[in-house]
């Protein structure tokens, strides 16, 4: 017995609607979420990136035990939780002796993981203990400009994996109008060696040059860490494929025989192939249409109505 | 200038990401500090291309500042859920796609012949209202016991019933086919059953804890080794319920499982053994083997005995 099961309320099917699937997608949530054991660093790294990510996150305070991204079981309460909270990219932060500050970024394809990568924090230095003019502080949920520098993020195929999810990761939403005023903050990401990238965050500055441009400078301000590449887990081809699919990929075709005239509007041309008569297929086949048998059916009833006659004359 | 670092940086605007790939360390950093501020003026150099290419576009002048028109972004990201799949057309689209029916909008207000009036389609007061007829004439196929009245009603009921039952088909074609539309849910209530008409009772969650133990310790080992599905607890009564004593008599030890026989065997032998014994029942059960094995063993070829009427008792022990 199956149940059809609507929303009662408006609000309720308004964000149902929001969760569904679309051609163009809304902003990636980010799930912040941490494991059985926390140092400060890590903490306070999920805490700080909470607070740069206000709008679209939501952090987890309590630990969770039975979450292990990179064994084949642990990962049905990330998914869980993802699909409760319709977040595809998920922070796990978590502390052992054998990884200490560890950060798992991970991204989510349709509830399911779709790949990971881990990373140790190194040299971390809090938002706190930056000391700039307030005035320059950026605002919550502008959008950042992300800057990669250094040709590990070319050739090394962990450092391509971590641009890709960090991009996804501090992109936000994708805006068509943006207002030039409001672009204030940056995030600054080297490649100091094959497996470690500078991560640091700052504020933007404009200032007056001769031309429409300004010229920028840059002052740090957010939490600045070092990120050692540790593990890392690519999506299969299959589901990459599947993933990067978009509604805009096969070109709109063109069509023939159109035209826009100013004067008439939409013209459309049409060809009309030779007539052959005789080879015109015909509508109804069926039995008692056919002509052979009309006109056998015609003969049949005039030999009956002479041979009626011919009784008639006879009686 | 801004043509070479246009070329040497891979610049996206839809999302202002910049990257520059041909940046190399000189020396090896001196100090962290020398490290962070060569980083940031990379970084300087890159916003600074960004914002090059930005601030030229044409850009409309708002209240809050000066708008400008992003383009698409070139860095192809992986989608977070597929994409929406089409919805496979229900039994009735079918249909009037086969025999050409167009859909035609229908008007609120129609006009009704019975009292010269416009009325509207649906709700209050609306056209062809079923409560409304006051006189339904008898037909020559029409029984004389019959309330043409009820009948309407069952009909209308009949008919809603079988309009649920297609809208509940169609949906669950399009749950097949990945497309079922986003407020929609499809739930399962219960499970299919054939044979009896009983509703399936509600398993609580001790009972199918019970179960799932049961069926975990009932391997050789008493479920020890084997293999855990993630997220599963290890189950209530672990190990083996029963311990089978050796047959065969260890080196220096005791006779146990000989031990164990003899004990059973002196109690039943004992003065005070009908304590222990139901004589009668085992006189009764004895018996009703015996007639078992007389009757020979045609079970299968008897015709099937109805278990819920109650056997007469065969031999009562006198």
């Amino acid at each position: 017995m199956m149940e059809i099961r609507t929303p009662k309320t408006h609000k309720a099917k308004r964000v149902l609607e929001k969760r569904a699937p679309k051609l163009v997608e809304n902003g990636k949530k980010t799930l912040i979420l941490h494991g059985t054991k926390t140092s400060a660093t890590v903490s306070s790294v999920l805490m700080e990136l909470y607070r740069l990510k206000k709008g679209g996150a939501i952090k987890y305070s309590r630990r969770n035990e039975n979450i292990r991204p990179f064994e084949s079981g642990g990962e049905t309460s990330l998914e869980f939780f993802s699909l409760k909270t319709d977040c595809s990219i998920f922070v796990y932060g978590s502390h052992t002796k054998k990884r200490p500050d560890n950060l798992v970024l991970g991204r989510m394809y349709d509830h399911h993981v779709y790949d990971l990568i881990e990373v140790g924090i190194e040299n971390f230095k809090s938002l706190l203990s930056f000391s700039y003019d307030k005035k320059i502080a950026p605002h919550e949920g502008s959008k950042p400009f992300i800057c990669f520098t250094g040709e590990g993020f070319e050739n090394i195929p962990e450092l391509k994996q971590l641009k890709e999810v960090l991009t996804d990761l501090f992109r936000g939403e994708v805006v068509e109008n943006l207002n030039l005023t409001g672009l204030d903050r940056a995030y600054i990401c080297t490649a100091i060696s094959p497996t470690k990238v500078f991560l640091t965050h700052c504020a933007i500055k404009l200032k007056k040059s001769g031309t429409i441009v300004p010229r920028i400078e840059l002052v740090e301000v957010g939490p600045s860490m070092d990120l050692v590449i540790r593990r890392n887990r690519l999506p299969n081809e299959g589901l990459r494929k599947e993933a990067m699919k978009s509604s805009k990929d096969k070109p709109k075709k063109k069509v023939k025989n159109v035209d826009q005239n100013d004067v008439l509007g939409k013209l459309g041309r049409v060809y009309i192939p030779e007539q052959e008569v005789g080879k015109i297929p015909m509508a109804d086949k069926s039995k008692g249409v056919k002509r052979e048998r009309r006109e056998g059916k015609m003969k049949k009833n005039k030999e009956e109505g002479s041979a009626s006659k011919k009784l008639k004359e006879s009686e | 200038m801004d043509m070479e670092t246009d070329q040497i940086h891979q610049i996206d605007v839809g999302n202002l990401l910049a990257f520059n790939p041909s940046h190399r360390f000189p020396s090896a950093p001196s100090s962290r500090e020398e490290l962070v501020k060569e980083c940031v003026t990379e970084g300087t150099k890159l916003v600074q291309a960004i914002a090059d290419t930005l601030f030229n576009f044409p850009s409309t002048e708002t209240s809050d500042g000066p708008l400008v028109q992003l383009p698409r972004p070139t860095t192809k990201l992986p989608r977070e859920k597929h994409l929406p799949r089409p919805k496979p057309p229900t039994k009735w689209e079918e249909f009037a796609l086969k025999k050409g029916i167009q859909k035609r909008k229908k008007d609120k207000i129609v006009y009704d012949e019975n009292t010269d009036q416009f009325k509207r389609r649906h709700g209050y007061d609306r056209v062809n209202d079923d409560n409304d007829i006051p006189i339904i004439e008898a037909k020559a196929s029409d029984e004389p016991g019959e309330d043409p009245f009820a009948k309407r009603l069952d009909d209308k009921k009949k008919r809603v019933g079988k309009q649920e039952k297609n809208r509940l088909q169609n949906l669950k074609t399009a749950a097949k086919a990945g497309a079922l539309p986003s407020h929609v849910q499809l739930a399962v209530t219960a499970l299919p059953i054939s044979g009896t008409k009983t509703q399936p009772q509600k398993i609580g969650k001790d009972a199918l804890g019970d179960v799932a133990g049961l069926a975990a310790t009932s391997t050789a080992s008493g479920g020890k080794f084997d293999k855990k599905l993630p997220g599963e607890k290890p189950p209530k009564k672990q190990g083996k319920h029963h311990k089978y004593l050796p047959v065969l008599p260890h080196r220096g030890k005791v006779d146990e499982e000989k031990e164990q026989t003899n004990k059973v065997l002196s109690k039943l032998l004992s003065k005070h053994s009908h304590e222990i014994l139901n004589v009668g029942k085992a006189i009764n059960m004895y018996n009703d083997k015996k007639e078992k094995k007389k009757s020979g063993r045609s079970d299968k070829l008897k015709a099937k005995k109805d278990i819920t009427k109650k056997k007469p008792y065969a031999n009562k022990a006198q």
